[in-house]
């Protein structure tokens, strides 16, 4: 399964509008009549529907089933556990841990990942001369492989890296700070990572976006001497507010789901003694374990998953909205 | 655009307003830049480094004073690199294989035709899409046990082979195709198959560049799945292989480190910007949208 795409899962769902779905079911006008033979189009979506409900959606109704047993990752298990696998998350301190460092990872990347892309497509959105070079060279992140540059990461900030010593050679601290070994600053700084590797990707959502804001608007604004950081607020702004809440909900979910970058940056036990684990991290190692895994409680972790990512949409949402109105 | 050629003939010190915003946008985005391409061209820099050049402190300097590809040789030496490099290769392949047949077929169906299932088919894609990849993962490792399949590239490959948001990408842009183009097809007495081939194919190109790239991208990209499913380590992709490289002692050697992950990002970059044009026109038109 690849990461990117199913992030992008989130993007078509929200930006497809009823518009274009009611537009395209009545626009082939040639497909008024019903196809004949009847089993063509099967045929032809045949492999698509069955990878779609066979490793999309059966996945997750056996996920809620199997939180329910004692299911291995070996085989064997699988019988009927009722709620104990959910009560034991309750008590579970390593899982609430877990659950802390996501939403954390969200609190803190989602507000940036929802600003820094939109003022770099702003920086970004008009012809002058280079704009190509730098709209390449601010996407080069995103196409990197998230384990190479996590190693780069690494190097960087590591007790003897390029940032500690320019930061002692300026005088500005007597000592190295433990960006990879205290638990906070490891998620920052994986948060940090996660923020620059998704710059330029969120930046082509607004640049699609800020296509849409009519150009007069500026013009106007300018000719009232508004300069460029009232018209950035005041035209830009209101103009993508959509796109803002669509990226809220998709770096949301993104930050949700990070794994990678704990998983370098803090070694293979997530930080010291795990306690940097977000909660994939939690779920690949209390189910997947071959020895002492347990599927089923994993797949209640799982379920918990889902749930958070659940309410942070529709947070996102209720948050959206109330700024509408304001 | 339109801030940059409408001049207002205000003047503020000596330069036109306008001229100063272009010169203050300049300078921002090149500290952006020094940002986003910094951190991968210091790990050019470091991975040519000499063995008696310094990485990190005072003595460190920006560009390789001893350039030397010695990094690189022991990465291939010590490493099976080129098998890692064979390895994502061909999972990239099935991966892009798979996503540009299927939806691109089903995308024609579900946006051309009518037919029976057709709005439970579309339903389906958008249920799929609730369900993040890292809460469904324990189900999908069983299910792939229980088709005998971990440990096989198949067992990475099939249950990310067709994602519902390109089968939605090719519907939009199938549905976006004039109607008359095809009517005149028709009365050419091309059948469905041609007209689908020689009509529809060629309309969706840019959305096909798009869908190749990220699909490339997140086959290449990809660590958390393979990790599950891969065992042993002749099937290891070159993410894996990185994270197990920084994990042995030859992460000591910085340069080495740097050298691998170089390895890691160079193709794909490659394959980037070859196709950024088509890519970056695709998502205008709206591929993404």
């Amino acid at each position: 399964m690849t990461t990117p795409v199913t992030s992008r899962r989130a993007v078509a769902r929200a930006a497809s509008p009823p518009a274009r779905r009611r537009r395209s079911r009545g626009g082939a006008t040639s497909g008024a009549a019903l196809h004949r033979p009847w089993w063509v189009p099967l045929l032809w979506t045949a492999p698509a529907v069955a990878v779609i409900v066979g490793f999309g959606i059966f996945p997750f109704v056996n996920t809620v089933v199997l939180s329910f047993t004692d299911a291995r990752p070996l085989g064997g298990g699988g019988s009927w556990v009722g709620w104990e696998n959910y009560a034991r998350l309750l008590t579970d301190s390593d899982f609430w841990l877990a659950t802390r460092n996501s939403i954390f990872y969200a609190v803190v990347a989602v507000p940036l990942l929802v600003v820094l892309p939109l003022v770099l497509a702003q920086l970004v959105v008009n012809r002058i001369p280079g704009i190509g070079f730098f709209r390449t060279a601010f996407y080069a992140p995103v196409v990197a492989s998230m384990v190479a540059v996590a190693l780069v990461w690494q190097s960087l900030l590591s007790e003897r890296g390029p940032v500690n010593s320019a930061l002692q050679q300026f005088g500005l601290i007597s000592s190295p700070i433990p960006f990879l070994s205290d638990t906070t600053l490891l998620l920052l700084s994986a948060i940090a990572l996660t923020v620059w590797k998704g710059l330029g990707w969120y930046m082509i959502f607004y640049l699609a976006a800020l296509a849409n804001v009519p150009r007069e608007l500026y013009e106007a604004a300018e000719l009232d001497g508004a300069g460029p950081v009232r018209r950035f607020l005041h035209i830009t702004v209101p103009g993508v507010r959509l796109t803002m809440l669509l990226i809220a909900i998709m770096s949301g979910i993104g930050s949700l789901r990070v794994f990678t970058e704990i998983y370098v940056l803090g070694g293979a036990t997530g930080g010291l003694g795990g306690q940097a684990r977000t909660l994939p991290f939690y779920i690949r190692d209390t189910a997947l374990d071959p020895i002492a895994g347990n599927a089923g409680y994993g797949a209640a972790v799982s379920v918990a998953l889902f749930l958070l990512t659940v309410g942070l949409a529709v947070l996102s949402h209720r948050f959206g909205s109330e700024k509408e109105e304001a | 655009m339109s801030i940059v050629e409408s001049s207002p003939r205000r003047t503020v010190g000596r330069f036109p307003r306008r001229t100063r915003e272009l010169i203050v946008r300049y300078a921002i985005l090149t500290g952006v830049l020094a940002i986003s391409i910094g951190p991968l061209l210091w790990q050019l820099s470091s991975s040519l480094k000499g063995p008696g050049e310094a990485l990190f402190g005072t003595e460190a300097t920006l560009l390789p004073q001893d350039p030397s590809l010695a990094a690189y040789a022991t990465v291939f030496e010590q490493v099976p690199m080129a098998l890692y490099i064979r390895n994502s290769l061909i999972m990239c392949l099935l991966t892009v294989a798979s996503q540009v047949v299927f939806p691109t077929l089903a995308g024609y169906m579900l946006s051309r035709r009518q037919w029976r299932g057709r709005r439970v088919f579309y339903w389906l894609l958008i249920v799929s899409m609730m369900f993040p990849f890292e809460s469904i993962m324990v189900s999908l490792y069983l299910q792939i046990r229980d088709l005998g399949l971990v440990n096989s590239f198949v067992g990475v490959w099939l249950p990310g082979a067709i994602a519902a948001v390109n089968v939605l990408i090719m519907r939009a842009t199938f549905a976006a195709v004039p109607d008359e183009v095809e009517e005149a097809a028709m009365l050419d007495g091309a059948g469905e198959w041609r007209r689908f081939v020689r009509i529809y194919l060629p309309a969706a190109r840019g959305s096909l560049v798009v869908v190749v790239i990220n699909s490339f991208i997140a086959a290449w990209d990809d660590f958390l799945w393979p990790f599950i499913v891969l065992r042993s380590e002749e099937l290891y992709t070159l993410s894996l292989g990185l994270a197990r490289l920084s994990a042995s002692s030859l992460s000591f050697d910085p340069r080495v480190l740097m050298a691998g992950s170089v390895i890691a990002i160079v193709p794909i970059m490659v394959l980037f910007i070859v196709l950024q044009k088509h890519f970056f026109k695709g998502v205008e038109s709206g591929a993404i949208k």
